[in-house]
């Protein structure tokens, strides 16, 4: 089990707590899309991806973005209980929708150059190790159940 | 591949860190030690609090190198030949060099984003990520 310490449970509470879960899950998967081209193949049906411009307006990749980071945040109320918390999904993510695990890491590192990039210098080398540890932790568990 | 626009992007948010190259760089290595401490292997022999002289001379030193490089887009395995040939036959230790350039450029960009904010655009952002697998390649092209 992943030990938190209390300080950092407080710098991702308190980073959490500021969080525009719509515009900042948005971003995220836009970016992944964009950055890592050859993740738009989980997403065949959202329609227009042929550029920046067309991933970052989709309305598809906004809301399924919205939900990715929300569904974050269920991690963030089950810290001590990850690995439960993400099993149904884990077993999703392998069986039913074939991603490779290495795409969750790709997310983890882009979410926080997101966060970076929205609170600026509030975005602290220690605030950026915890939050390291959070997505890396997360990718783990969402890794989990594959077999 | 590094198309014309990305090399004109990372070119242009390379303009917009003049004069703050130091800074850069040595918060750049102060975060990547900080959020993944294995890479401080690489370095037993530094003073590696915060702020340290050995910190800000190394950052400096890389931050530099990346300049250059940024120079010579269009010829990196010639630009960095040198430096991948210290990486690799003076500096081989124990992690993979990959996995360690990976978490550099990781918080590279962080600096870049925590700098730029609105300015970070995925485009940017894009460039940015190919400009330093390349780089890493390049570096880890001596390693075998």
């Amino acid at each position: 089990m992943v030990h938190w310490s209390a300080e950092e449970k407080q710098l991702i509470a308190g980073l959490w707590g500021k969080v525009n879960v719509e515009e900042c899950g948005a971003e995220a998967l836009a970016r992944l899309l964009i950055v890592y081209p050859w993740t738009q193949r989980f997403f065949s049906d959202f329609g227009n991806l042929s550029s920046p411009t067309a991933i970052i307006g989709n309305p598809k990749v906004r809301a399924h973005g919205k939900k990715v980071l929300t569904s974050f945040g269920d991690a963030i109320k089950n810290l001590d209980n990850l690995k439960v918390t993400y099993s149904k999904l884990s077993e999703l993510h392998c069986d039913k929708l074939h991603v490779d695990p290495e795409n969750f890491r790709l997310l983890g590192d882009i979410l926080i150059i997101v966060l970076a990039a929205h609170f600026s210098k509030d975005f602290t080398p220690a605030c950026q190790a915890t939050w390291q540890k959070l997505v890396g932790v997360v990718a783990h568990a969402l890794a989990h159940k594959y077999h | 591949m590094l198309t014309a626009e990305d090399k004109k992007l990372i070119q242009q948010v390379w303009g917009k860190l003049a004069g703050s190259e130091e800074d850069v760089g040595s918060e750049t290595l102060w975060r990547m030690f900080h959020a993944y401490p294995p890479t401080k292997t690489y370095f037993p022999h530094f003073d590696l609090s915060q702020g340290s002289d050995q910190i800000r001379g190394h950052g400096k030193k890389v931050v530099a190198a990346l300049g250059t490089a940024i120079k010579n887009l269009d010829n990196l395995s010639q630009a960095l030949s040198e430096l991948s040939n210290l990486h690799a036959y003076n500096l081989l230790a124990v992690l993979s060099p990959v996995f360690a350039l990976q978490f550099l450029a990781q918080c590279l960009q962080v600096v870049l984003a925590v700098r730029l904010g609105k300015e970070y655009t995925p485009e940017v952002h894009s460039a940015v990520d190919k400009f330093m697998s390349a780089v890493a390649a390049v570096l880890a092209e001596k390693y075998r």
